[in-house]
């Protein structure tokens, strides 16, 4: 257990699974979630792109959805499950996400990167769980993971060096065909 | 950030009270525009009530065929409830218009209620706001206005409320629901509880001092035609320019709320039996006392179009 400072009116304990390992920590209650992950549990791979919920560079998923974690006191997750991308794979192991971003060169620089991947993955999920988005023609039917529907969904996520096109690319090889496709 | 305490709540009564316990007390639910302002000190509330264990996250039935929301609902699933996207397809709409993705995911019903009405010198501390620093001015009203309010503003603040949940709220009657410390609970219609500018650009609701929202409810569903049309810089994750929240029906009436253009959503019911006349009568009536800078006044024209777009949408939609 990390104790910052002693124990007085302004820290508060928290505990939270990260990557499958619960961690206990007495915060400031300043801390974001990110500042946490970074600056406490040494998970650097989430960003701290802008600091105020507009670049995505920050996103990780909390019981499995993807939010903005620099907008979100750590305090506040206790009892959550949280995933970054250091949770997702690794360079021996990577997640088929993080291979077809390789693979389609869904990057320049790399800084959005762990963003862009955690939230690809959150994208393919939420459109499998049948949410729609703004450019879902039918209500009433499940939407597809079209490049439309992608671009849409991913537009929290801004790429400075504009890798966009490639980014859908790599999310579109693993959208899952319909039965009726498959050979 | 200011340094704060903390503390969890697990009932609606425990936390109004929390709220009345100390000044400068405020709640938290997703935090997505709490925290922004409490980074950059324009928010600096010295004790936090986190009132996501308080329950209030479920959507149900109404006895008169109507819906509640619970205050703590994610906009991701209100948006996505079948039910919701059957029979009040215009708060889908709306919903899938803001935001992003990640902060849908977090956002709250009752928060994006409660966001802000604000404008880039509401964000910049350099700069004179009325509703930041009462009294200090307003620094665009002579400034950089091109996405401020056209209607409904004063001398004091020209900022848009950015909501777009509350644009088809507002066309959609409904109500929002409060307890407060002492036990009393209100219904104020949606269209009371956001205010106007005047001279106190800084109060921005009606909800008073110890008063939390439990939900919104919805009246039973009006049917017709439902259309979200929003206008925009870029083609997502944008405010508003101009945003129209539209419910038509076959015989050519219908409710017509605006976004982008007001301190509140903007809908003006007695103008609303001009709509079979056409977009040109009816907004006329809808802009009554307009009154634009010479940045923002290309919004005038841009409401009429995007009406005028809506209600052809609508005709198509019913052929």
């Amino acid at each position: 257990m990390l104790v910052i400072g002693g124990m007085s009116p302004f820290h508060v304990s928290v505990t939270f699974d990260v990557n499958g390992h619960a961690q206990t920590l007495t915060l400031d209650t300043r801390t974001t979630l990110l500042d946490a992950l970074r600056e406490y549990l040494h998970f650097n791979g989430a960003k701290k792109g802008c600091d105020q919920g507009q670049c995505g560079a920050c996103t990780v998923l909390v019981n499995g959805r993807r939010m903005v974690s620099c907008l979100s006191l750590a305090v506040m997750h206790d009892g959550d499950r949280i995933t970054t991308i250091e949770g997702l794979g690794t360079p021996e192991h990577m997640h088929p996400m993080q291979e077809a971003f390789v693979r389609h060169d869904g990057f320049q620089c790399g800084y959005c990167t762990p963003g862009q991947i955690c939230s690809a993955v959150a994208v393919l999920e939420e459109i499998k769980a049948g949410i729609p988005s703004h450019v879902t023609a039918d209500l009433g039917k499940a939407p597809q993971a079209t490049a439309e529907e992608l671009r849409e969904r991913m537009s929290g996520n801004l790429c400075r060096c504009a890798a966009y096109s490639n980014i859908v690319d790599a999310i579109s090889t693993l959208v899952e065909m319909p039965v009726r496709e498959r050979s | 950030m200011r340094p704060f305490t903390y503390q969890r709540v697990h009932t609606p009564a425990e936390a109004a009270a929390a709220l009345l316990q100390q000044r400068d007390t405020k709640a938290i639910a997703g935090g997505t525009n709490l925290l922004d302002l409490m980074k950059l000190e324009i928010e600096t509330p010295t004790h936090l009530v986190d009132v996501n264990g308080i329950g209030l996250d479920k959507m149900e039935a109404t006895s008169d065929g109507g819906m509640r929301i619970g205050a703590l609902v994610r906009n991701t699933d209100l948006a996505a409830d079948p039910r919701v996207r059957r029979e009040y397809p215009l708060l889908s709409r709306a919903l899938l218009a803001g935001a992003s993705g990640q902060l849908r995911n977090r956002a709250t019903t009752a928060g994006n209620l409660l966001q802000r009405t604000r404008c880039p010198y509401f964000y910049d501390t350099d700069q004179p706001c009325n509703k930041r620093l009462p009294g200090s001015g307003c620094g665009a009203l002579d400034g950089f206005s091109r996405s401020h309010a056209i209607v409904g503003h004063s001398k004091y603040c020209i900022a848009t409320h950015p909501s777009d949940m509350a644009v088809a709220m507002r066309a959609l009657d409904a109500v929002v629901e409060t307890v407060h410390a002492s036990g009393g609970t209100r219904s104020i219609p949606i269209a009371d509880f956001h205010r106007l500018p005047g001279n106190t650009p800084h109060v921005e609701t009606n909800l008073r001092t110890g008063e939390i929202i439990t939900a919104v409810t919805l009246p039973r569903p009006v049917g017709g035609v439902q259309i979200y049309h929003k206008v925009r810089d870029r083609a997502s994750y944008a405010f508003a320019l101009v945003s129209v929240g539209a419910i038509i029906q076959r015989d050519g009436s219908g409710r017509v709320a605006v976004g982008g253009i007001a301190h509140k959503p903007w809908r003006v019911e007695s103008a609303e039996a001009l709509l079979p006349n056409g977009a040109s009568a009816f907004t006329s009536k809808l802009l009554a006392g307009v009154h634009t800078t010479t940045q923002n006044a290309f919004k005038v024209p841009l409401v009429q179009r995007t009406i005028a777009t809506v209600l052809h949408q609508a005709g198509e939609l019913q052929r």
